[in-house]
């Protein structure tokens, strides 16, 4: 029960980047409304529980229609092969069987066995002349049962010619097996991308007293939310409408790709996002299924449904990292750090199509130089080809952000321990300090604000790390392995501004819609699409904070494309920084009106109005008021005349910058030095997000984001054999870690507000995952460091630490 | 995902059901199916009969009878956990119900299913080689009884004969001075072993007067490590004695590499198990809890 | 035989339906029964979306065909709310915000149920453990082992069974 409540104070308003930013930090959570209405800062039970919690989700497979058929799909069991010949003709004859589809038929359909991807390049939806890569989508059955469609699979035919795979991009590169011999140029080369000032840089690193250089290598990790993805289709002949029920992140984006590529009237398309088991970026792509789905439906006339099964999810959905690394970190003799130079290949896959914004092919890598300021940086990708499924950007990655904080970090940390002091003093001093903000980095961001010694300190006061550094040293004269790892972060999240941002043309603003009834509940919908974030709770809690109106009366509504304004969709973070920047100007519209109300229904002017929590009052008359609610009837009854009835208010909210969340995690790790298994005894995570909506909720996405943290860090990996066979193509062998495996995740705060967003947030789910590898990898090498272990790559497992155990001489 | 179609029986009596054994083509028997449908569900395994023994209730049961633990073939693995005589007196064979698969799966698998399949990678194999257990299988017509030394064959194969049902597994009860333990490596919860060991061991004084040791995933069939036994009878569990051991374990062995690991990588784990799940033995055998 | 008519009681309600052999138990209760809250998540019996209680006792109904609970009783997600009111796992999973997407929830709180009726006062370690059969992409865990522990708290106080 709250007593003691925060003024209510709009300390930000949408002010454009450059404009002097040092924000103060606390750890304070700040509320100023109370428990019935239930705003900003309060730990809300969520709002979207009750179906939840009694099976009454309604999920993708949870669908039914009238007269719904099923669709499957028949893969290639090689990576790179020649289609000679598909016979359909016994899965054709089977009772039950209605169509079976090849990249012919799409061909014939108008040109549709071919799409455009998020980055301008083209990928197949089923192939004609060869598949490029292993599982990939070869032709598809439609039945009118699940099981018969499941067995009618079994009975197609494909001849294949087997071509040589190239799994490796450095072989690739060599251009002697060509992915795509469907372009015009004959190479696996896609694209180079550079960002920052190679002269500079190679300046500083020549007058360097130390440079350091790693390659780091960040395995292929697939997503794997618990619910894979699915679609149900339903082309109505007779309305020329259709209607489709999809496991979408983004759905206005995708009904306008569908709109673009089908050639169907796009106000005749519907999609609908139900709720979503996890999308963590693995539901942003358009799929191959999802696109033979759809057609299936427009040829048949009645509802499609297609839900892939586990092996299909993780055999040929995007993936994300495979990333390359050579990354050189350079320091003058006081152990400053001056520049970085990285060099990076990024593995696409067999097209290039993660879901970047256009203008980034290397998503936001250069956000590479960290928390660390230094004079000069340069950061060099090649996109190369290679014949696995695409994508890139599909698991809580921010856009890449996850490989440039996993390489700074452990170069931050190389250093350190190459010059013989703590990785902490180490930070603290590198740091850049919160005067420096708005803090221009030698790559071009502007990041918001920060207070990294703030977060770092607060993280060694609660792990109490200098007496662990005295036991790691009396651990080690015993031949004790323990180890100490840090990672401090700086995240980039809310894209974002138009002028910069744009997903295929289209720019990454986002919507919220507010209506308020005459009995004073509100409707608000959002072009965002929750898949497990709370947004039915947190949008409610911002409309609440601004105006007053209970979050309990505030229904929240998102991923109708009919009903919904428009919006990018819901990933990278990005939801808080736009929606809920719009729910809050969208709420300071209404307000405004309602002001105009109140004064019309008090007879006063404006301003002699003050607002208090839910209501205006008359300066110095407080008795004389008007809640919220008062105000909304009479928007309704009693407005003023010549004044448009209704109180509701529309935002399409272009943010100004990005936001820059950051954090630092301390993890201690203990070695089991006969099988090389890694305890992690403690995590402390410290993390600053800006002002928080819902704690409760906070805590949960990062105790979430935390173990899919852990999970790449020591136990995730896509493995390949050397024809581009999945290996790691069921739960059996993708390994996803329990309760048992995922620690007791230590929570702590600080509170620096986003100067730039209309209510001072951040977005945070994406956070721990960019965090905490790093910090455990750290922990790892750190316990190594005196045996003369440098690095090592993720996944930590027990087989690595072994093997790096034995030949430094240490056995059980 | 789905399995192909089949023929399924459920008999309510062990007669029915030996005679359909006896009488079907390619029947297959179902006792907790969480390895069998799976593998159908794959369409790795598509038997043309299923022959569901879950109404024989008789066949699930933990029991001492005279000097051994006779535990009927379709007790659930749950039940082994929930034992009281096992907890007392099979400390090996509670450790490893405690490691197959995860709690959930162990509702529904049982012991007999577990050493039917012939897995190399189950984990009762190993602890029942460990026991010296004798198995008891029925078909129509006649019953015997096989030493669990010549249960396991061949990969995936045991010594059942067709229309041939496992119906009880008989461990010798433990003489004084008896302790055992089963460690296994594993990736993460529920997976398969990395590599296992299994000992049982009777002590007398501080010498290892009797020892047998079995081990899980790194051999095609499930094996014993005689080597390794042999390095341990009449000593004591010295370091030394251990290392032997476990080295011997180690050579003795024959694992495949795979994603789970590299071969040098397995050896040397069946190494260190050996040596702390010897250790471990002997310490309860000299009246140490856990 | 491949097409079997199986009698099975749900959530305290017999019914009496043909099924394949080879219809898995999830299906039939998804599509057969239109009980859609038991989820699949995977195919190799790894992630426990689909766990169910099968007279007595939750398994992964993904596992199980349906014709082995012919003459067996079944209970659901759907059955938890005993008349109307909130099973104290499904309160403590909404107290302590045990739950994001939703999708492994109702897996959970079935093996939850299981583990509380066997063992009613479950240390932390044993609630890990007792749940490992269950995969969460969306909560890192801590959340869940809280409410699973706030409903041994009731339970325990209303002296009920879970």
């Amino acid at each position: 029960m709250t007593t003691q409540l925060d003024d209510r104070k709009e300390h930000h308003s949408a002010k454009p980047a450059g404009v002097s930013a040092q924000v103060p930090t606390t750890d304070h959570v700040r509320v100023t409304t109370p428990d019935k209405v239930c705003g900003m800062g309060h730990r809300m039970k969520r709002k979207e529980d009750p179906r939840f919690i009694q099976g009454k989700g309604r999920y993708i497979d949870d669908v039914k229609l009238p007269h719904m058929v099923y669709m499957d799909i028949v893969r290639s069991p090689y990576a790179h092969a020649k289609i000679l010949k598909i016979d359909a003709s016994a899965a054709l004859a089977t009772p039950g069987v209605l169509a079976v589809i090849t990249g012919e038929d799409l061909k014939k359909a108008g040109n549709l066995h071919w799409m455009p991807t998020i980055m301008s390049d083209t990928q197949m939806v089923l192939p004609i002349e060869k598949v490029v890569y292993y599982a990939q989508e070869v032709c598809v059955v439609i039945a009118t049962e699940r099981y018969i469609a499941a067995d009618a699979i079994e009975k197609v035919v494909v001849d294949y010619e087997p071509l040589a795979a190239v799994v490796d991009p450095f072989e690739a590169l060599k251009d002697e097996v060509i992915v795509r011999d469907d372009k015009a140029k004959k190479t696996n080369h896609i694209w180079h991308w550079e960002s920052g000032d190679p002269a500079a840089t190679d300046k500083a690193f020549a007058s360097a007293a130390t440079v350091v250089e790693q390659d780091i290598y960040l395995p292929r990790i697939h997503v794997s939310s618990i619910e894979t993805c699915g679609m149900v289709a339903n082309y109505d002949k007779a309305r020329g409408h259709m209607q489709i029920y999809m496991t979408s992140q983004a759905p206005h984006a995708h009904r306008t790709v569908f709109a673009l590529v089908s050639g169907l009237p796009e106000q005749m398309i519907q999609i609908i996002s139900p709720d979503i088991g996890g999308g963590f970026g693995g539901k942003v792509p358009v799929y191959p299924g999802y696109v033979c789905c759809a057609v299936a439906s427009l040829v048949l006339g009645r509802p499609v449904k297609w839900i892939e099964d586990r092996s299909e999810n993780l055999q040929a959905d995007s993936f994300a990292r495979d990333y390359h690394m050579n990354a050189k970190l350079a320091a003058d003799k006081n152990g400053k750090i001056v520049a970085l130079k990285v060099k990076t290949i990024s593995d696409c896959g067999a097209a290039d199509a993660a879901a970047n914004p256009s203008k980034f092919p290397a998503g936001l890598y250069s956000i590479c130089t960290g928390s660390y300021d230094m004079k000069a940086a340069h950061v060099a990708v090649d996109g190369v080809y290679t014949t696995k499924p695409p994508g890139g950007v599909a698991y809580r990655c921010s856009f890449r952000v996850t490989e440039a904080v996993h390489m700074i970090e452990r170069m931050a940390d190389i250093l350190a321990h190459q010059l013989g002091e703590d990785p902490a003093d180490f930070r603290l001093k590198n740091f850049i300090r919160p005067d420096q903000f708005p803090y221009k980095s030698p790559t071009g961001w502007e990041y918001d604000s920060g207070n990294y010694e703030g977060a770092l300190r607060k993280a060694m006061e609660m792990i109490d790390y200098r007496a662990l550094r005295k036991e790691q040293l009396e651990r080690r004269a015993r031949g004790q392995l323990m180890g100490i790892g840090i990672s401090s972060f700086t995240e980039v999240v809310g894209a974002g501004p138009s002028k910069d941002y744009d997903i295929l043309g289209i720019k990454m603003f986002d919507s919220a819609e507010i209506r308020i009834h005459p009995t004073g509940k509100a409707m608000a919908r959002f072009g965002t699409k929750s898949q497990g974030q709370g947004h039915e709770t947190t949008y409610a809690q911002i409309v609440a904070e601004e105006l007053g109106l209970p979050a309990a009366d505030v229904q929240v509504e998102e991923g109708d494309t009919d009903t919904a304004p428009y919006g990018l969709g819901t990933y990278a973070s990005r939801s808080t920084p736009t929606a809920g920047a719009a729910a809050a100007m969208a709420a300071r519209k209404i307000k405004a009106k309602a002001k105009k109300i109140a004064a019309y229904l008090l007879e006063v002017g404006e301003d002699d109005l003050q607002w208090n929590v839910d209501r205006f009052e008359v300066k110095g008359s407080p008795e004389k008021k008007k809640t919220i609610q008062e105000i909304a009837f009479a928007a309704y009854t009693n407005h003023p005349q010549g004044m448009e009835a209704g109180l509701e208010a529309t935002d399409y909210y272009d943010p100004p910058n990005l936001t820059f969340p950051f954090g630092s995690y301390i993890c201690v790790v203990d070695i089991d030095t006969g099988t090389g298994e890694v305890k992690i005894r403690r995590f402390v995570a410290v993390d600053d997000c800006g002002n928080i909506i819902n704690p409760l909720i906070v805590e949960g996405q990062i105790q979430g984001g935390l173990t899919m943290g852990l999970a790449p860090a020591m136990f995730e990996e896509i493995v390949y054999d050397e024809n581009g066979q999945n290996l790691t193509g069921t739960f059996a062998d993708y390994l996803l870690p329990t309760a048992v495996e995922s620690p007791k995740w230590e929570l702590g705060k600080t509170v620096t507000p986003s100067p730039h967003h209309p209510i001072g947030a951040k977005g945070v789910g994406e956070s721990p995952t960019v965090g905490a590898p790093p910090a455990i990898a750290n922990a790892v090498v750190d316990a190594l460091w005196h045996l003369g272990v440098r690095h090592i790559d993720i996944p930590i497992t027990p087989q690595k630490v072994w093997r790096l155990l034995r030949a430094h001489g240490v056995t059980e | 995902m789905i399995p192909g179609t089949f023929d399924y029986h459920a008999p309510k009596t062990m007669d029915e059901a030996l005679t359909l054994l006896h009488t079907v083509d390619g029947a297959k028997v179902l006792a907790g199916g969480q390895s069998l449908i799976p593998a159908m569900r794959f369409r790795l395994a598509a038997p043309q009969t299923l022959v569901d023994i879950r109404h024989l209730k008789e066949l699930a049961y933990v029991e001492e009878r005279g000097d051994a633990l006779a535990i009927g073939a379709l007790t659930r693995e749950f039940q082994l956990e929930q034992s009281p005589i096992v907890a007392r007196s099979y400390p090996l064979l509670l450790d490893t119900a405690h490691v197959i698969a995860d709690p959930i799966v162990r509702n529904l698998a049982t012991v007999g299913g577990n050493l039917a399949h012939a897995d190399p990678a189950n984990d009762h194999p190993a602890t029942m080689l460990a026991y010296g257990a004798q198995l008891v299988a029925r078909k129509k017509g006649a019953t015997r009884t096989i030493a669990i030394d010549d249960f396991f064959v061949g990969l995936f194969e045991s010594s059942l004969a067709t229309g041939e049902i496992l119906v009880e597994i008989r461990i010798p009860k433990p003489p004084p001075g008896s302790g055992g333990a089963y460690l296994k490596i594993e990736r993460k919860v529920g997976d398969y072993a990395v590599a296992a060991v299994a000992v049982q061991l009777q002590v007398s004084g501080d010498v290892i007067k009797s020892v047998r040791l079995g081990l899980t995933n790194v051999n095609p069939v499930p094996a014993r490590a005689k080597a390794a036994e042999a390095a341990l009878v009449g000593k004591t569990a010295a370091p030394d004695v251990l290392e032997a051991a476990g080295r011997a374990a180690a050579a003795e062995c024959d694992p495949s590499a795979d994603l789970r690991g590299q071969v040098d990588y397995k050896r040397d784990m069946v190494r260190v198990l050996t040596k702390r799940a010897v250790r471990r033995a002997f310490e309860r055998a000299k009246g140490a809890t856990s | 035989m491949s097409r079997h008519t199986i009698t099975v009681t749900i959530n305290g309600e017999a019914t009496t339906q043909e099924v394949e052999a080879r219809t898995l138990l999830v299906h039939f209760l998804r599509e057969n029964v239109g009980l859609t809250g038991t989820h699949i998540g995977c195919d190799t019996s790894s992630c426990g979306a689909c766990t169910v209680n099968l007279d007595g006792r939750p398994v992964k109904s993904c596992t199980v065909f349906a014709v082995q609970a012919d003459g067996a009783k079944v209970g659901t997600v759907e059955g938890l709310a005993a008349g109307g009111k909130l099973h104290p796992l499904q309160e403590g999973f909404w107290e302590k915000h045990g739950l994001q997407c939703g999708y492994c929830t109702p897996g959970m709180l079935m093996t939850a149920q299981g583990l509380l009726r066997n063992n009613p006062s479950p240390t932390e370690d044993q609630i890990r453990h007792g749940i490992s059969g269950n995969l969460c992409r969306c909560t890192g865990y801590n959340k869940i082992v809280e409410a699973i522990q706030f409903a041994a708290d009731k339970l325990r106080t209303e002296g009920t069974d879970a």
